[in-house]
C-alpha cells in the first residue's frame, strides 16, 4: 500500500532532497526516495508516471515533480514540488561554477568526474533493472516488451540516431499494441 | 574573442528569453537535446559565451546536484557575467548574472512546465480512458531502453582511457549494490570521485 505527503513543505523537501542527492541527473535518486523510501509509488506506478514525464517535452525531473505535485495538492502542490527540485541545486550550482575555473585544469578533478560518472553509470542501470517489475503485470508479453526495449537501446546508444526518429515510430506501435490488449 | 567586451541591450536580453521560450516545447528528451542549437545562438552567432564557457557550463551542471537543466541557467549566468565585465566586477556583474540565469530558467521550463501540468490534469481526470491506460502502460517498455541507453553512454564517457576497465568495473559493480541492496547511492558516488581521483593523480 502507498502513502501519501503529508503536506505541501514534505513535498518541497522530499523533491530538495532528492535533487541534492541526484549527480548526473536524478532519476535514480527519484525511484530510491519516491519509491523505497517514502513510498509514495509503487514501481509500477513510478515507470507510468516517469514515462509520461520523459515524453513531454522539458527536463523529465522537473515534469515529474510538476505531475506528482499536482496529483496530491493541485497547483500549489506542484508549484512546491517544482520550487524544490530547483531552488537550492540552482544555489549549489552556480556556486560551483563560481569556483570550477580554479580547480578544472587539476587531473585529479577531472578524474574525480570520470569515476563519478561511470558509477553514476551504474545506477541508471540498476533503476532500470528495479523498473522491470512493471513487466509482471503488463498487458504485453514480456518478449514483446523487451523486443521494444532493445529497439530503443540500439537506435539511441548504438546508431546514435535522434530521439524523436526512435521513438515516435516504436511508440506507436507500442501503444497500438497495448491498446489492442487492453480491455475496453 | 575578450568575454568583457560583450554589452547586450535590453532587446538582446528579451531575444534571450524569447529564443529559450521557443526552444522549451522542442526538447523533448530533456533539455540537453537542445544544446545543439543553443550553441549556435549563444556563441556562434552572437558570442555572447566563449567555447569553453559553453563546455563549462554543461559539464558542472552534469557534476553538481540536481536536474540537469541547471546547464541552461549556468550558461545566463556566465553570460550575464561577461555583459557585466566578469565577477571582479563586484556587485553589479552579479545582478546581470542573475539576470540572464533567471531569464535562461524561465524561458526554457515556463512553456514545458504549463504543458506538463495541463497534460497532468487532463489525464487525471480520464484516467479511466482506454486510450490513456494504453498510452501510459505503452511506454514503460521504451522508458526502460532509454535508461539503458543512459546508462550505456554515461559509462562509455567515462571508460575511454587507458583505466578504462577500472571505470567500466565501477558501473558494474555500482549496478549490482544498488539493485540488490540499500546502499546508499552518496556513498558510491565517493567511493567513483575517489578512485577516479587517485588513478589520475598516480597513473
Amino acid at each position: 500500500m502507498t502513502q501519501r505527503p503529508q503536506s505541501r513543505s514534505a513535498l518541497f523537501w522530499a523533491f530538495t532532497w532528492l535533487a541534492l542527492q541526484g549527480f548526473g541527473g536524478v532519476l535514480a535518486v527519484a525511484q530510491r526516495v519516491l519509491v523505497d523510501e517514502r513510498q509514495w509509488l509503487t514501481p509500477e506506478e513510478f515507470a507510468e508516471e516517469w514515462a509520461a514525464a520523459q515524453v513531454l517535452p522539458g527536463p523529465n525531473v522537473v515534469n515529474l515533480s510538476i505531475m506528482l505535485g499536482e496529483r496530491y495538492f493541485g497547483w500549489r502542490g506542484a508549484l512546491c514540488a517544482f520550487a524544490g527540485i530547483l531552488s537550492l541545486p540552482t544555489v549549489v550550482a552556480v556556486l560551483l561554477a563560481s569556483v570550477y575555473a580554479q580547480f578544472a585544469n587539476l587531473p585529479a578533478v577531472a578524474g574525480a568526474l570520470q569515476g563519478m560518472s561511470a558509477v553514476a553509470a551504474g545506477l541508471v542501470a540498476a533503476t532500470a533493472l528495479k523498473l522491470a517489475v512493471a513487466f509482471k503485470k503488463h498487458p504485453l508479453p514480456l518478449a514483446l516488451n523487451l523486443g521494444l526495449l532493445t529497439a530503443v537501446f540500439v537506435g539511441v546508444a548504438w546508431w546514435h540516431q535522434p530521439l524523436a526518429w526512435v521513438l515516435l515510430p516504436l511508440a506507436v506501435l507500442s501503444y497500438a499494441l497495448t491498446w489492442r490488449r487492453l480491455l475496453p | 574573442m575578450n568575454a568583457s567586451a560583450v554589452v547586450l541591450s535590453l532587446s538582446d536580453w528579451w531575444d534571450l528569453l524569447t529564443h529559450f521560450l521557443g526552444l522549451s516545447l522542442m526538447a523533448v528528451g530533456g533539455a540537453i537535446t537542445t544544446t545543439t542549437d543553443m550553441h549556435r545562438f549563444l556563441v556562434l552567432d552572437h558570442a555572447w559565451l566563449t567555447d569553453a564557457q559553453f563546455n563549462a557550463a554543461v559539464a558542472i551542471a552534469q557534476a553538481a546536484p540536481g536536474p540537469n537543466v541547471l546547464f541552461v541557467g549556468l550558461m545566463g549566468w556566465s553570460l550575464g557575467l561577461n555583459s557585466g565585465g566578469g565577477l571582479g566586477q563586484g556587485l553589479e556583474a552579479v545582478w546581470l548574472g542573475l539576470m540572464g540565469l533567471g531569464l535562461a530558467m524561465v524561458g526554457i521550463l515556463l512553456p514545458s512546465s504549463l504543458l506538463t501540468w495541463l497534460a497532468t490534469r487532463w489525464a487525471t481526470q480520464n484516467k479511466e480512458r482506454r486510450a490513456v491506460r494504453a498510452f501510459k502502460l505503452s511506454l514503460i517498455p521504451l522508458v526502460m531502453g532509454l535508461l539503458l541507453a543512459t546508462a550505456w553512454t554515461l559509462a562509455r564517457g567515462a571508460g575511454q582511457s587507458a583505466t578504462a576497465p577500472v571505470f567500466w568495473g565501477l558501473t558494474v559493480l555500482s549496478t549490482w549494490l544498488v539493485w540488490r541492496t540499500r546502499i546508499h547511492m552518496l556513498w558510491l558516488l565517493g567511493a567513483g570521485a575517489a578512485v577516479g581521483a587517485f588513478l589520475s593523480a598516480w597513473p
